[in-house]
């Protein structure tokens, strides 16, 4: 297969310039950019003018549900939502049911994305201990043998800091990086709202922001204390930023990533008791959202994740506390990416990055960058056409999402996985 | 659409369901209130009866044990000539496995007018509101931590009683705020019906944050509190909530916070004390007071009846369900 993509905008990553630029990709690779290789015969050619050509999205934190809740998602219809929506590789967190503590797992999601999925890379991340349960160390080494890219917990403690000194301290030595969501269980409760004005005027159970910050400052001292290569995932506190910030200043190696939602929404959304803003952690104060903005924006926040986590209708059709948190996100996050420029949070050069390149890199994954000899991963998205967000359009089969209504500037109409056009509008 | 984006009130302002003090405004609580008042002679007759619910089926769902708000509820219904179904829910069909709408779904299928529904997750009484057929109503018999309206109504109308305007009045609420959906109702309608100062007294632990934020002035001193006010409202520390650590012991708590003849002196020589009950005697109030010349603990409770009624007569009012007899 030999595609020629011309007279497109190319949105390249951080440092480089955007300009009208013809794009060559043969054998699943980009192998010419402005001047096709001599003997270049286009099968297809795509006329891309007044549209971008960008790397596709490169998502660090996707729950596709599969092995395991085949009621909420699965891989063959997240798969399908993610090419559709411009992601081109997920990552995918441990806490499947098995969970991904395990070869069999791996491979099993590796089959399963084989038969009945739609071309875009899966990426299993591997359980930090076995069957999540905090306790023993997970056979990390035949994991990473095996695919799993990094480590992680998911939202499940471990025992106690010993568990998770040694995790860490292995990890390392295996050469994994260790992916965590600070979250300190005990802080955390019963709560499902943020602690603030709001939690108190509707009585649901508080979850203060040192549910996270003071598991994010003992997380960080045991960065500093082994050198693992830790990445935070899913920030969601001023506080959270600010530490992020300072650690990196100091050398530690850590990256980080929020929930692309955690940018638009705060605890006033949750109206009277809307049960599609319940996440964990919880939508946050408006000061929250603006220094999340600003450590995207400034780079302390690395990556913008979608965080989905799709549900079947029941899991929310109940009262706030009992519903099941998280919000189906694949569907939404380019689209509201995309409105951090519109409403100048950063340029787009550097969303681009926080979506393609920063999370491939941080992942150790191929993909996010337009250059010749790299894997041609490509979307084409149309920045003008306005949508409005309906849940009943949504291809994840998790129609929970927090943004219905919202209108939307920008969609994908091309996606090209390793030089295959796998999605056309 | 509600005339104020609240699903309580129907286009015209008028009372849909019953949900929330949040979302209300003065005149429909003035209105509950004259509406209670009007019903309070009903209690004096020899047949205690008032046709206004009659052909009405009337459902009490209590997920959470109750003694007085569902025995008051029910005289309530009985009172206004209601066909009454009770359930303890917690029993039946939830723990078989049925989802909340199914278990709230088969009782519509039996042409239940009316709801009367307590439950233990905050915002259950909009969740249940939000899926009713058209036509159907819900009353908030205490969803969790949120609100407890009918409870603060009747407090409401006690205070009333004993001091006629809220203007000048100084209200203390005194105790375990941070669990208690009794006291968020009770500050909303006491804000609403303009009283002077609302204060709220407890130690930090069962404040939730930004308590100011409600419209009440904080105080973590009882004695300073409790200084010249007209009416003390005592909480009951709930201790089936209590996730560790949240007090030393309850002999601590009524050294601080326990209400005390001696105590209650430094309140103006007329002030009222209440308790929405079930009061623990000797943890946060002395026998000496609940029993005193100045508690009227028990009158609120009589007052629930009547309160309740008028509640649900408004609702009945406003669907145009009423069975087409007097009032």
């Amino acid at each position: 297969m030999s595609l020629h993509i011309k007279n497109g905008l190319l949105i390249e990553t951080a440092g480089s310039t955007q300009r009208q630029a013809d794009l060559y990709l043969q054998d699943g690779k980009i192998v010419g950019i402005d001047k096709a290789p001599d003997d270049f015969q286009a099968a297809q050619t795509i006329d891309a003018a007044g549209r971008w050509v960008m790397p596709g999205l490169v998502d660090c934190q996707a729950r596709l549900r599969d092995p395991g809740q085949p009621e909420k998602a699965n891989i063959e219809s997240e798969t399908l939502a993610a090419i559709k929506n411009g992601i081109t590789s997920l990552c995918l967190p441990p806490d499947t049911q098995p969970a991904i503590d395990n070869s069999a797992t791996v491979e099993l999601i590796h089959h399963r994305n084989e038969m009945f999925g739609h071309r875009a890379h899966v990426y299993p991340i591997g359980a930090l201990t076995r069957g999540l349960g905090g306790e023993q160390l997970s056979n990390m080494a035949s994991l990473r043998d095996n695919g799993c890219i990094a480590f992680s917990n998911a939202k499940i403690p471990l025992a106690n800091n010993l568990v998770q000194r040694r995790a860490m301290d292995y990890a390392a030595g295996q050469q994994s990086m260790v992916i965590i969501q600070p979250l300190d269980h005990e802080l955390l409760g019963n709560g499902c709202a943020h602690e603030g004005a709001i939690s108190t005027r509707l009585g649901l159970p508080a979850i203060p922001e040192a549910a996270e910050t003071a598991a994010l400052a003992k997380d960080i001292e045991l960065v500093a204390q082994t050198g693992a290569r830790t990445h935070f995932g899913q920030l969601s506190c001023a506080r959270s930023v600010d530490m992020i910030r300072r650690a990196k200043a100091k050398g530690l190696p850590i990256s980080a990533d929020c929930a692309i939602h955690q940018l638009f929404l705060t605890d006033h959304d949750i109206g009277y008791f809307d049960s599609n803003m319940f996440t964990i952690p919880p939508l946050r104060s408006e000061s929250d959202r603006d220094a999340l903005r600003e450590g995207v924006a400034d780079g302390t926040i690395d990556c913008l994740c979608s965080d989905h986590q799709p549900h079947e209708v029941d899991a929310k059709l109940k009262p706030y506390p009992s519903a099941e948190p998280g919000i189906s996100g694949l569907d939404t996050l380019l689209p509201l990416a995309l409105r951090l420029v519109e409403e100048e949070v950063l340029p787009l050069a550097d969303l681009i990055t926080r979506l393609t390149l920063n999370p491939a890199t941080i992942m150790g994954l191929p993909g996010g960058k337009i250059e010749v000899g790299e894997i041609a991963d490509l979307i084409i998205v149309d920045p003008e056409t306005h949508w409005i967000c309906q849940a009943a359009n949504f291809v994840s089969k998790g129609k929970n999402t927090a943004f219905e209504g919202w209108d939307f500037r920008g969609s994908v109409t091309h996606t090209i996985i390793a030089a295959e056009i796998v999605y056309q509008l | 659409m509600p005339a104020n984006g609240n699903i309580q009130l129907d286009e015209n302002g008028r009372l849909r369901h019953f949900l929330s003090i949040e979302g209300l405004d003065q005149a429909i609580l003035t209105e509950i209130l004259d509406t209670a008042q009007s019903f309070t002679s009903v209690a004096d007759r020899t047949i205690k009866k008032v046709p206004i619910l009659r052909g009405i089926t009337v459902a009490n769902l209590f997920f959470e044990a109750s003694t007085r708000t569902r025995s008051t509820f029910e005289l309530a219904e009985q009172r206004l000539s209601a066909d009454i179904l009770s359930l303890n829910v917690d029993t039946s069909a939830t723990v078989k496995g049925e989802s909340l709408l199914d278990t709230l779904q088969n009782l519509e299928a039996m042409q239940i007018d009316m709801f009367v529904i307590r439950h233990q997750d905050s915002g259950s009484a909009y969740f249940f509101a939000q899926h009713v057929r058209p036509g159907v109503s819900v009353l908030n018999a205490g969803d969790g931590q949120h609100e407890h309206p009918t409870q603060a109504m009747l407090d409401m109308y006690t205070i009333r009683h004993y001091k006629k305007d809220f203007s000048g009045l100084r209200v203390a609420i005194v105790g375990d705020i941070l669990h208690s959906r009794v006291a968020r109702s009770q500050i909303h309608a006491l804000n609403l019906l303009n009283t002077a100062e609302i204060r709220v007294i407890a130690p930090r632990t069962l404040l939730p944050v930004a308590t100011e934020s409600l419209g009440v002035s904080v105080y973590e001193d009882l004695e300073r509190g409790l200084k010249d006010v007209d009416v003390v409202i005592m909480l009951r520390l709930q201790k089936e909530r209590m996730r560790g650590a949240l007090l030393p012991s309850e002999k601590e708590y009524f050294r601080k916070y326990g209400l005390s003849q001696e105590r209650l002196q430094r309140a103006k020589p007329d002030a009222i004390v209440m308790h929405p009950g079930p009061a623990n005697r000797g943890v946060e109030i002395e026998s000496s007071v609940m029993d005193g010349s100045q508690s009227v603990i028990l009158q609120q409770v009589s007052f629930g009846i009547s309160v309740r009624m008028a509640v649900m007569s408004m609702i009945v009012r406003q669907s145009g369900l009423q069975s087409g007899s007097e009032t």
